[in-house]
């Protein structure tokens, strides 16, 4: 309950961030997601078990702050968690491994259905564009800062998960 | 007798000391006497400087500390002044485009934020329905057009740039009078279309805002024409804007709050129930 509920500071503080801060500093026109980087991190903690609740909370905190339909971050930040799952039982003795492997596939997911719904919406634009300036510059970015998200968050589920020692 | 004794031997020591015959015999004398208190007021000083310097060093210290705050504290000063200047610049020059347009009403507001998502070419405002906006009132600085709000909340606003890719102006090429649509693109950059080929638009002509469809006011400005794309087979050609507005570098805006946006939805085929 505690760790769904630190959920609601942190994205709501994450997203001030994102808005004010890192979306003013592209490269190109794409920029990182400290959501999607911190949802695939916790999601990607063995001993997590509220990762779906932090999808869904993280996207609505997100859709709120963004003319995007409210339906594209939910589904993206689910469909990175679901493979960050997936992932972790995989190959769960390397944890960084999946970091990066969930966040260059999830950006993909997130950026494919922005892509798709706004085309839906009757917004026209070249998808070689959106790719060239959008997502590859964001995939980049993202990677970048996978690995100090990936310890934040690290510490921050040990501290809210702790191991249990039997005596 | 003694007495005259004694008065002579002083006067003969006087007479010799003013001869300078005693001489060598103090030099012998008072050299040692030098020297020893030479040697005293030598170790009473290092002494005296052993107990009192320690004692100046902390206050110097102290003192350095005081004004290295201090100093701290006067360049935060100007640095907030300095931002505080740049806000005033920027007021002041929104207050001139206030007062040189009177037909409408303004209400300023600061840029906080921009959209998270990166294909939404939205930023934030610090102003929301509180403060009487609402959806679609056009959004402008001193220098032209910005956008328009396309969401409100009580305290803050959404506002869609020109630059976004699912913005549409309508606008008036001032030269050749003529008619054309304004596009936003994922580049950012802003695109003219729907000019007709028999039309002969130049690069340097004034874009401005032509009113129709009811969404923005007539004759803000928009920008100038930079690149014309003209292609024989095509049935209309385009050209790409140079925005008076740098989308990156907005701080305040203005929004005009007397204008009422007319929605034209059910008169567009097909969208009728």
């Amino acid at each position: 309950m505690i760790s769904t509920l630190i959920s609601i500071p942190l994205f709501a503080l994450l997203v001030m961030v994102q808005s004010a801060i890192v979306s003013r500093l592209p490269l190109l026109r794409g920029f990182p997601d400290l959501i999607l980087l911190t949802m695939i991190a916790w999601a990607l903690h063995e001993r997590v078990t509220t990762s779906w609740q932090w999808g869904i909370l993280g996207g609505i905190i997100a859709g709120y702050m963004s003319a995007i339909p409210i339906v594209v971050p939910i589904a993206g930040y689910l469909g990175a968690i679901a493979m960050a799952r997936v992932f972790q039982h995989r190959i769960w003795k390397t944890p960084l491994l999946a970091m990066f492997l969930t966040t260059f596939l999830a950006t993909l997911f997130y950026h494919g259905l922005t892509i798709g719904a706004l085309q839906f919406a009757g917004t026209r634009f070249s998808i070689e564009q959106a790719v060239n300036l959008i997502t590859l510059p964001s995939i980049l970015l993202n990677l970048a800062l996978a690995l100090p998200v990936y310890g934040l968050v690290k510490e921050l589920a040990d501290w809210l998960y702790p191991v249990k020692i039997e005596l | 007798m003694r007495t005259i004794a004694l008065s002579l031997v002083v006067v003969g020591l006087l007479v010799l000391s003013l001869g300078g015959y005693l001489n060598p015999l103090l030099r012998v004398t008072t050299n040692p006497l030098v020297s020893i208190q030479s040697w005293i007021s030598i170790r009473y000083m290092a002494l005296y400087e052993f107990l009192t310097v320690p004692r100046d060093v902390a206050s110097l210290r102290q003192r350095n500390a005081e004004l290295e705050a201090e100093n701290s504290q006067l360049q935060a000063q100007v640095i907030e002044l300095n931002q505080q200047l740049r806000e005033a610049q920027i007021l002041y020059a929104l207050t001139g485009f206030m007062r040189n347009n009177p037909q409408n009403q303004y209400i300023a507001a600061s840029v906080i934020g921009r959209d998270t998502n990166p294909f939404m070419n939205h930023i934030w405002i610090d102003h929301g329905s509180d403060q009487g906006l609402r959806r679609g009132m056009p959004v402008v600085t001193e220098k032209g057009l910005v956008g328009r709000i396309s969401a409100v909340s009580a305290g803050a606003s959404s506002v869609q740039l020109i630059a976004d890719p699912g913005s549409a102006v309508n606008v008036l090429l001032q030269s050749s009078e003529t008619e054309a649509i304004l596009t936003g693109s994922l580049t950012g950059d802003v695109l003219l279309d729907m000019v007709p080929q028999d039309v002969t638009i130049q690069a340097g002509e004034l874009v401005l805002t032509s009113g129709l469809g009811g969404t923005y006011p007539a004759n803000l400005v928009i920008g100038q024409i930079m690149n014309v794309r003209k292609q024989p087979n095509d049935l209309f050609q385009g050209a790409t804007i140079q925005p008076v507005v740098d989308f990156s570098a907005l701080q305040a805006v203005l929004v005009i709050t007397n204008f009422q946006p007319l929605d034209i939805t059910p008169l567009i085929p097909g969208q009728t129930p």
